[in-house]
């Protein structure tokens, strides 16, 4: 149990997916202008992002036992796109609420890095199956907190005099720097 | 042999995928932290890019277009596994530093951007040239991002020492920071100088994903938001149509209303030079009379 808050509190602060391993950079300073939209973002992915670490760990079993590792790329890519097409469907047809909330996302997600990044993880650190949902959440609820607090950061920078040339994505990415150096200070908690 | 350098020239420079474009920049983040990183990264996208252009642009007349999306990633992600055994065997010094980003290269945008809106519709050989401008412009990019954060960061260039002994090293350039702080004043630069790049756009901010701000972007993720885009400008152009319909329909009405006014004046007044006439004409009867 210890070791399970250990992953989960390291992959959402300390290694944080964003600030740390700059991973979903595009959702990131894209989806950020609002915290509402940023916060509808962040559910879209914690949902995506454990859902995929659960099969593709799982998968993964399947991969070493049949010796095929070098298949891994292509066969987590396939799963995640699989996944995030099948989520979108299942949500229209029985959760129209949740489907209106999340289905803009969801396309979005496909093509995050991060999913994969955070399945190929699991794999590197040889984490079991519920350590790789762990972690996946972990990490899922680190891009969250990140995205909220960056889009909080914006809509409190909106009507600031910003120097001409840095208005628009230069100050987003300065801001984004000062939040990595923020984060930095996490790291002393493990 | 006019196209193949026109290729390369356009991914080098017209339409650079870092500082124009700004596809990929999860990588461009996440590897310049020496100028080593950068061009290994830079070259193997390189690699996996010319190669999946060709395999593409072979096979695009076979793969239906329904299913080009996922056929498309399928090559792309055959081939980084390939890149990646290659270089584990080869130069693994280079997997090491690189790790997650390699097989990540299957997510980046260039590479699907580029299967998509070039080989799949362009023959073999400029496909393949297509594929190794755009790398070598985002091997360029990411070196010289690459060069600027270890020259700061680290005092040196390629591993060789270039700042003198006495310089203080600013170690937040090759620290997660540095990497937005160096993108932030390449942007703001690009934005100062009205450089074309993706950063740099007249049109007013929308609310999609990615901003809107890409309007040079051919990245397959910005696909829908591109349609949306179009979309939003078709619907803007059927709007002020629509409006100039109805300004020029109200222009109209006024006219037949102004003109039928006038008419009507010109009645009133028709009738009432007709009535003077008559009475005058009456009058000057009456008078005859009187």
């Amino acid at each position: 149990m210890k070791e399970l808050i250990l992953i989960a509190v390291g992959s959402a602060l300390v290694n944080n997916v964003v600030l740390s391993q700059f991973l979903g950079i595009c959702p990131f300073l894209g989806v950020s202008r609002k915290v509402e939209t940023a916060a509808g973002m962040g559910v879209a992915v914690i949902f995506v992002i454990t859902l995929a670490s659960a099969l593709t760990a799982v998968v993964n079993k399947l991969l070493v036992r049949l010796d095929l590792e070098f298949l891994q790329t292509i066969v987590f890519i396939l799963l995640i796109a699989a996944l995030v097409q099948f989520v979108e469907m299942f949500l229209k047809k029985f959760s129209h609420g949740l489907y209106q909330a999340l289905g803009v996302y969801l396309p979005l997600i496909t093509t995050n890095c991060a999913v994969l990044g955070v399945a190929i993880n699991n794999v590197n650190y040889e984490y079991s199956v519920v350590q790789s949902i762990v972690n996946g959440f972990g990490t899922a609820v680190g891009f969250t907190i990140s995205i909220i607090l960056l889009a909080g950061l914006r809509e409190r920078n909106e009507h600031n005099p910003i120097p001409k040339p840095f208005r628009g994505s230069p100050i987003v990415l300065v801001t984004a720097g000062l939040m990595a150096m923020a984060f930095f200070g996490f790291a002393g908690i493990l | 042999m006019n196209r193949i350098t026109e290729r390369l020239k356009n991914g080098i420079l017209t339409e650079n995928p870092t500082f124009v474009l700004m596809l990929g920049m999860c990588p461009t983040l996440a590897t310049t932290t020496s100028a080593m990183n950068g061009i290994g990264m830079g070259l193997t996208t390189t690699a996996v890019l010319a190669f999946s252009n060709l395999l593409i642009s072979a096979l695009r007349k076979i793969i239906p277009d329904r299913v080009r999306i996922p056929a498309f990633i399928v090559v792309v992600a055959s081939l980084v596994t390939i890149v990646e055994m290659v270089l584990k065997a080869y130069i693994p010094s280079l997997n090491k530093a690189l790790g997650i980003y390699i097989p990540l290269i299957v997510v980046n945008c260039i590479i699907l951007g580029r299967a998509e809106a070039y080989a799949s519709q362009n023959p073999l050989i400029p496909s393949f040239f297509d594929g190794v401008g755009m790398g070598l412009g985002f091997t360029l990019g990411l070196t010289s991002i690459g060069i600027f954060r270890e020259l700061l960061g680290n005092g040196s260039v390629f591993g060789l020492r270039i700042m003198p002994a006495s310089y203080q090293p600013i170690s937040i350039f090759v620290l997660a920071p540095g990497a937005f702080f160096v993108l932030a004043m390449l942007t703001a630069l690009q934005n100062k100088l009205k450089v074309k790049g993706a950063t740099y756009v007249d049109g007013e901010e929308r609310d999609i994903a990615c901003g809107g701000d890409c309007s040079a972007c051919t990245g397959a993720v910005c696909a829908e938001n591109h349609r949306m885009i179009a979309a939003d400008a078709e619907k803007k152009k059927a709007e002020a149509a629509a409006k100039a319909k109805e300004l020029a329909a109200k222009k109209a009405a006024e006219k037949a209303k102004m003109e039928a006014e006038a008419k009507a004046a010109a009645q009133t007044i028709d009738a009432a030079f007709k009535k003077f006439e008559d009475g005058q004409t009456s009058g000057t009867e009456g008078g005859g009379q009187a």
